[in-house]
């Protein structure tokens, strides 16, 4: 196991200087912090001051080093705009993305996984035939049209939920959450449910696929002939099997969820990080687009590790091997 | 995570729906008192002296106040400072209003105006991204003569001392013990520590005299403001604000409709006749300080500015009838109506006819093709040329939109535009640089005067005074510049006022930049709100009352 994972650590690391120096040099040519932030009436003198204060005024490649040196010591720079640690910045608005992200995924599995078996299970009915096709509407239609319809219908017409924006916050095992009080749900289920809807589709054609592959299977015959309840066979032989591939693909997911849900976040307000990367794009913050890069790409290796992990334990065939990596 | 989490997180996103429902129509509508408004931008910091920009200026003016105030068409009124004058050519006397309280019931005195200024000018903020300093450029030193009342020593004649003080607010000395700060021509030294952005930021340091009290900040989601029952002014009318940036414009206007807020800044011009036609909300708008405007490269420096071909390697800008004839293809009316809806006003100098230092009577040229082509032949340039129009994407309100339009204008003339607009953020690092040859900008001073765009726009570039910042063209013009000095040394303000309009008229009369248009800044609100809108484009819930009579 710890051989297994530091094999995995030294491709990350590669990865992850690769990220940094594409990111690096996009943030350059990107444009001026200067000109961004600063009142367009500074004078030559104060741009100047501040340039050489963000340290911008040395060379691209000074910057570099200087910069890998801190990131080796855990610090990834100050954000321009906000004066504070990039990393900081990042881990304060993480709560409200891991929030909207799990019931997402949760709203996805929940209602997907049934609706999957059932088109599985099914797929000459007309409700299986439903579900699929309704699936499709979940592929293909762009979130934020999703999200916009979604304002319109329920927020604007209906008057049922509000149009962006995120709840008072409580404290939950030192996370701020927001899911704890009606506001905060009522806030929180039009950006989720929009957020569910590509996954909820992907869930479903998962485990359709999955079911309808599955119960041709031997064993799931041996389980009928051997007079297991129809309840049984499904939720046991049939859901453990095509739990694998819908575990592999969530994982990823949510990684694109957390890191990237920046349309949604933009379109209903949600102070998470996707909003927090536009913002930093927009204002030319060049150390958090840094770290956030850096953030995600350690992110998605955690998760990727992880999904190997519950593979194993989901199938006992797949042994996490030290040659696996 | 614990299962009970777990399930917790499953039972919430399932029973919201179903709870909202039922609820919706118990919550729809805030309680009277209580004032939501919907920002276009996100302010990044409740310490005052942290970031000058109009999204951080407006939203600390609740909590904090300067020494000279404004009126929403930015004429200046006593604040802090009761009255100011110039007793000699280089002392401004500013006598402090009595019995103002700050919101931890400590008084306001001469002391927390040295502090104020000592924060800004000596720039003791810490990683400011846009330091103050530009507004107290020039302040030699400041000496407490009593109690109330303040001299401020200039290096030189600084007329303009009480406009650049709108934007530099007053905190209390409280944040460091109540030292005595000695102003000391600048050096500003104190025993305490400075005081921290961040506990501003957290609400620890956000103590000022203004009719809001801090109540909450999250980032990126709302500021909470509470009124000060203490407030020295006009008790404003909400018991709270609530202030939410909302940087989408159509996610802004769904809050709105939606009933989510009461008010936002700067609605989609394209939606301002559907709000009109509600019933329910009406827009207020009002001409701004906000100019937009069409630059040139006019280097004489032997080389075809970027973009430019055709001309046979000659620099076409550098002639006064090419520049002219480009202003004159220009319908700033046609743009005005048909892609500003409205919401702009043509304009003919750097700042609407009622601010100060403008040209009276110096309107928005107009439209005559004709003419165009014929200065454009008399400069020898009969079959015109090419040009590359550059400007930003999502700057101004419709600024891609503009310059689409003006390439249309351009070409009926016969001068062949190709366009490229950019993000703001690059956009504006390249054209500081001198990188373009044509190229749409604007400017929207603060103090909004004519001697900011004069010494930015057209103010010969250079590091001594700091002017042209915004004149990558390098125009330049002795006689503009020598009117710009003698107005900045008038005290009187008749005569400056007078000074700074001659200074416009010559560089329009030679198209130093073609000015297309002053922005309006609309604001969208419930029909039982008001408004008066404020030519410095900023909202102020303070200012926001019940509408006199229903419409």
């Amino acid at each position: 196991m710890l051989v297994y994972a530091l094999r995995r650590a030294i491709p990350a690391l590669i990865t992850m200087l690769a990220m940094v120096v594409i990111v690096f040099i996009g943030t350059h040519v990107m444009g001026n912090p200067v000109d961004v932030l600063g009142a367009p009436d500074l004078s030559q003198e104060e741009r100047a001051a501040m340039a050489s204060r963000m340290g911008l005024d040395r060379p691209l490649l000074a910057q570099f080093g200087h910069f890998v040196a801190n990131a080796a010591q855990g610090d990834l720079g100050s954000s321009f705009v906000h004066g504070t640690p990039a990393l900081s910045l990042i881990a304060k608005r993480l709560p409200a993305t891991l929030e909207l992200a799990v019931c997402a995924i949760l709203l996805a599995l929940v209602l997907g996984i049934p609706l999957g078996l059932l088109a599985g299970l099914r797929p000459d009915s007309a409700a299986g035939k439903l579900i699929m096709s309704g699936s499709i509407l979940g592929f293909s239609l762009p979130t934020f049209w999703i999200g916009m319809m979604f304002i319109l219908l329920f927020s604007v017409t209906l008057g049922w939920f509000p149009a962006g924006g995120r709840g008072a916050t409580q404290s939950l095992l030192g996370l701020d959450v927001s899911f704890l009080s009606i506001d905060g749900l009522r806030r929180l289920a039009l950006p989720a449910l929009t957020l569910a809807l590509y996954k909820l589709a992907l869930v479903i054609r998962l485990a359709q696929s999955g079911t309808r592959e599955v119960v041709r299977q031997d064993y799931i015959r041996n389980a009928r002939a051997k007079g297991l309840t129809e309840t049984r066979v499904v939720f046991v032989h049939v859901l453990k099997n095509i739990a694998i591939p819908i575990v592999t693909v969530l994982g990823l997911e949510f990684g694109s969820l957390i890191a990237f849900s920046v349309v949604t976040e933009t379109v209903f307000s949600w102070p998470g990080m996707g909003k927090l990367l536009i913002d930093s794009i927009m204002r030319s913050d060049r150390p958090v687009i840094v770290a956030y890069m850096l953030v995600t790409v350690v992110m998605f290796i955690t998760i990727n590790l992880a999904v190997d992990i519950v593979y194993s334990l989901l199938d006992p065939r797949v042994r996490l091997k030290a040659a696996g990596a | 995570m614990t299962r009970e989490k777990v399930q917790a997180l499953v039972a919430g996103c399932i029973r919201t729906a179903a709870v909202a429902g039922l609820l919706s129509t118990a919550v729809s509508g805030a309680s009277a008192e209580a004032l939501r408004i919907g920002l276009s931008a996100d302010p990044t910091s409740l310490d005052p002296h942290y970031h000058n920009l109009t999204p951080n200026n407006q939203v600390v003016a609740h909590i904090f106040e300067a020494l000279v105030d404004s009126t929403p068409d930015v004429a200046l009124q006593p604040g802090l400072a009761e009255s100011f004058k110039a007793i000699d050519d280089t002392t401004w006397e500013f006598k402090l209003r009595k019995g103002v309280k700050f919101h931890d019931g400590s008084d306001f005195d001469a002391n927390d105006v040295v502090f104020s200024l000592c924060r800004v000018t000596a720039n003791k903020v810490v990683n400011s991204p846009s330091p103050f300093t530009t507004y107290t450029q020039g302040i030699a030193d400041v000496k407490v003569v009593d109690r109330h009342t303040v001299h401020i020593k200039t290096a030189g004649t600084v007329a303009f001392l009480p406009r650049n003080l709108l934007t530099v607010v007053m905190i209390s000395d409280g944040l460091i013990g109540g030292e005595k700060v000695d102003y000391a021509q600048g050096k500003c030294e104190i025993k305490a520590p400075w005081p921290s952005t961040e506990d501003f930021n957290s609400g620890k340091n956000a103590i000022g005299t203004g009719p809001y009290k801090y109540a909450e900040f999250v980032k990126s989601d709302h500021i909470l403001f509470n009124r000060y029952d203490g407030y020295w002014g006009k008790k404003p009318e909400w018991t709270s604000v609530r202030l939410r940036p909302i940087t989408g414009a159509a996610p802004r206007m769904a809050a709105l409709l939606s009933g989510d807020v009461d008010m936002i800044e700067n609605p989609p011009t394209q939606d301002i006749p559907r709000i009109k036609s509600s019933g329910k909300y009406h827009v207020v708008s009002d001409v701004t300080v906000r100019l937009v405007h069409v630059g040139m490269d006019t280097r004489n420096n032997g080389k075809v500015p970027q973009g430019v071909s055709g001309t046979d390697g000659k620099n076409p800008f550098t002639d006064v009838r090419v520049r002219q004839a480009m202003s004159l293809a220009i319908n700033r009316q046609a743009i005005s109506e048909r892609i500003m809806g409205g919401m702009s006003k043509p304009a003919g100098q750097f700042l609407d006819t009622r601010f100060f230092g403008s040209q009276r009577g110096l309107e928005a040229p107009k439209a005559d093709p004709d003419r165009a082509r014929k200065l454009l032949a008399e400069a020898g340039y009969p079959k015109g040329f090419t040009v590359m129009l550059t400007g930003p994407n999502n700057r101004y309100v419709n600024d891609a939109q503009i310059v689409e339009a003006i390439k249309g204008m351009w070409e009926r003339v016969g001068i062949k535009t190709e366009v490229q607009t950019l993000a703001a953020s690059t956009f504006f690092s390249k054209v500081n640089k001198g990188e373009y040859g044509v190229y749409l900008s604007g400017w929207g001073p603060r103090t909004a005067e004519t001697s900011s765009p004069l010494r930015a726009i057209v103010g010969t570039v250079g590091k001594a005074k700091g002017w042209g910042v915004a004149n990558p063209g390098e125009y330049s013009n002795a006689e503009v510049d020598s009117l710009i000095d003698k107005a900045s040394a008038t005290v009187d303000d008749e005569k400056r006022w007078a000074m700074l309009g001659q200074a416009s008229k010559i560089a329009m009369d030679e198209y130093a930049v073609l000015p297309v248009h002053y922005e309006l800044t609309p604001w969208a609100l419930r029909n039982d709100l008001d408004y008066k809108p404020r030519a410095d484009q900023m909202t102020f819930g303070f200012e926001v009352t019940r509408a006199k009579a229903a419409k």
